[in-house]
């Protein structure tokens, strides 16, 4: 128990370190880096979501991005609508010939409910397509194509009804959100710590589920489905639920990430952005809630700085990175540092940690044989 | 055109969006099937394919060029299988979303090496004059026009799923597939070298991609995306078909392509997109493991 306590309050130590370092970014970072940390830090929050559900959960989705959309166009309907004298209508309805506003969109007035569907409507949405699919005990690689097909259908869908959704342009031109126009520095800083709260707040909450009973099931279920058949539980509404919290996870990112670039468009939501998302996960460790944040970060950044020298050399380099990292990485950055530290141990660290049981080290052992510890 | 002339044009476009998708299809059914493994790269087979065909016909203008053409498309890809599956996909047996995964990679790699090397634009494949004209109909459907081309590729389709069905029943290597389709290990076991069978499946699989890519060509200028937008609907028809079955396959693409484009006469494509996606899902609702259902008293891993 004394270990335990000793290791929990150095981890804490840890990340509320690292917590201070982000929160102070905003001081020593150029304007245009905190931006970029800034919606790299929302579409962390995904990261952590897909992280769940798919390295602890085994559920692989390349729609991410429909989630991720469903929460952007949400607050962005609302910001659109918020930026508009009384009785007039989005600039892109009147191009299209609209006379009235749609009666979906006029809820959008009110921002309670606004911030409400920006959650509600991708887990809800998550929670009903991953019932739909796994009560059948469909799953794997099928589900993985469903989704794809979901991001397809979602992302053609967006253009087309260019007269409620903005089409290829999307939502943009924002004015104010409570009051506090976006465009200030002042409130693009209030965004940042926003966004940094709220990650810390959902990897806190994933790190809790993780530790439950509930946690713990759907890693069995990941390992074994038909096992866990034989023992008496019923998969589907574990997998549902780690679903729908992937999906809640990705409709905060959207909505954070919408306020913080000022525009949600098709572009960010389509096919490729969705798999995308996956190869954030993967570089950090599929199965790391902080690899997740790490891998993120990096891979953005990576392709903010690559893209802006040799726009051509970005797609090579992910493709190389989704071969390299599945063949040769399958756990990610996480996985060499796990190795790293059970090598070399964190020694400038020791003081603030009794040596580790022996259980300690069967845990990471465990998670070293997944997947090659599985053969089917 | 009356009524009914508009009713069978779209049934006769969505014959021939199924023989492309049953070709495209064809080559992840089987590996999904006997291997269980998914390419995302096959889409870029089809590109491949589409660009292979285009270097032919500027090599030999003739009428016979695009005979070549398909030769040269078929072995092309075949070629690129076999490299593929020796370098990748072997590596990565028995996990099979990671599979998925570094396929993706693979394939946007190729997309941006095709943009690099022939730029964004589409190029064109010229039809042969042999298949330039159109089959007019007369009496009620009268004004109905069947191209050549057209109908060419549905002969092709048709053609090509009767000899890879005539390779599964009849050769000794179809003999083999068939056993490791039916239970891996016993295959095994018994002296079948699953590795090659999972090589010539693979490699055939992509090959018909290429066959596929090559005759879209015909119809439509090859671009370095133009995989992408058959491939999803290729996997619903691999969902909707079951697992590794030739008959579910065709059935499947057949019912894929009529569906959206009969679903286009009453909606916009982008609907028709969406209802098909719906469909699907209702689909698995009823028949959760395709049309063709594998009968074992195994458990699925």
């Amino acid at each position: 128990m004394q270990s335990r306590l000793d290791l929990l309050r150095s981890k804490a130590l840890r990340y509320g370190i690292t917590l201070l370092v982000f929160a102070a970014a905003p001081y020593f970072l150029s304007s245009y880096d905190v931006s970029l940390l800034g919606r790299f830090l929302a579409m962390s929050i995904l990261a952590l979501g897909l992280s769940l559900v798919w390295g602890w959960g085994g559920i692989l989705s390349l729609g991410q991005g429909v989630f991720f959309g469903l929460g952007g166009y949400a607050i962005a309907m609302h910001l659109k609508l918020a930026a508009l004298a009384p009785g007039d209508l989005p600039d892109f309805m009147v191009w299209t010939g609209m006379d009235h506003l749609p009666g979906w969109w006029s809820v959008f007035h009110n921002t309670k409910f606004a911030l409400v569907a920006a959650i509600a409507a991708p887990s809800l949405a998550a929670a009903g397509l991953a019932w739909l699919v796994f009560h059948r005990r469909v799953g794997g690689v099928y589900f993985a194509l469903i989704t794809q097909a979901l991001a397809l259908a979602f992302g053609t869908l967006l253009i087309s009804q260019q007269s409620y959704t903005g089409g290829f342009n999307g939502l943009t031109d924002f004015g104010a959100l409570f009051g506090f126009p976006l465009a200030d520095p002042r409130t693009e800083r209030l965004l940042y710590w926003l966004t940094l709260a709220l990650l810390a707040l959902v990897f806190a909450a994933l790190q809790w589920v993780l530790s439950t009973d509930f946690g713990k099931i759907l890693m069995a279920i990941r390992d074994g489905e038909n096992r866990m058949r034989f023992l008496g539980y019923n998969p589907a509404p574990y997998k549902v639920v780690a679903f729908a919290i992937g999906g809640a996870c990705a409709g905060v990112a959207g909505a954070l990430f919408t306020l913080h670039v000022g525009v949600i468009s098709p572009a960010m939501v389509g096919v490729v952005p969705s798999i995308e998302m996956v190869i954030w996960v993967a570089v950090g460790g599929r199965s790391s809630l902080l690899g997740a944040i790490i891998g993120t970060l990096l891979v953005n950044f990576g392709k903010d700085r690559i893209s802006s020298a040799l726009p051509e050399l970005w797609l090579f380099v992910m493709g190389l990175l989704f071969v390299v990292v599945v063949m040769i990485l399958p756990r990610g950055l996480s996985g060499i540092g796990e190795h790293w530290q059970r090598l070399h141990g964190w020694r400038f660290l020791a003081k603030f940690r009794k040596p580790s049981d022996p259980k300690q080290g069967g845990r990471t052992c465990v998670g070293c044989t997944w997947p090659y510890g599985r053969r089917s | 055109m009356g009524e009914g002339g508009v009713i069978a044009g779209q049934i006769f476009n969505g014959i021939s969006v199924a023989s492309i998708l049953l070709l495209a299809a064809l080559g992840l059914a089987l590996s999904f099937g006997v291997m269980n493994v998914i390419n995302m790269a096959h889409g870029e087979m089809l590109m491949l394919g589409g660009y292979l065909s285009y270097l032919a016909c500027r090599v030999l203008p003739g009428p016979g060029g695009f005979l070549v053409a398909l030769a040269v498309a078929f072995g092309g890809t075949f070629l690129f299988g076999v490299l593929l599956e020796v370098i990748v996909i072997r590596r990565l047996y028995g996990r099979p979303l990671d599979t998925l995964l570094a396929t993706w990679g693979i394939s946007l790699i190729l997309q941006q090496g095709a943009r690099s090397l022939f730029g964004p634009i589409g190029v064109e494949v010229v039809a042969p004059h042999w298949l330039n004209g159109s089959v007019s109909m007369h009496g009620t459907l009268a004004g109905l026009d069947l191209p050549y081309v057209r109908l060419f590729i549905i002969v092709l389709a048709i053609a090509v799923l009767g000899l890879v069905a005539l390779f599964i029943a009849k050769t000794a290597w179809g003999l083999r597939l068939r056993a490791v389709h039916q239970d891996r290990e016993m295959a095994e076991a018994l002296g079948v070298n699953t590795r090659t069978v999972d090589l010539v499946v693979f490699a055939l699989g992509a090959g018909v991609a290429g066959l596929a890519g090559s005759v879209l060509a015909l119809i439509s200028p090859v671009t370095p995306t133009v995989g992408q937008s058959y491939i999803v609907y290729a996997f619903l028809v691999v969902i909707v078909g079951g697992l590794g079955s030739l008959v579910g396959t065709a059935l499947a693409a057949l019912l894929v392509g009529l569906f959206s484009s009969s679903l286009q006469i009453f909606t916009s494509v982008s609907l028709a997109d969406v209802l098909l996606l719906v469909l699907v899902i209702l689909f698995i609702q009823f028949r959760p493991k395709g049309i063709v259902v594998r009968r074992s008293r195994a458990i699925e891993a």
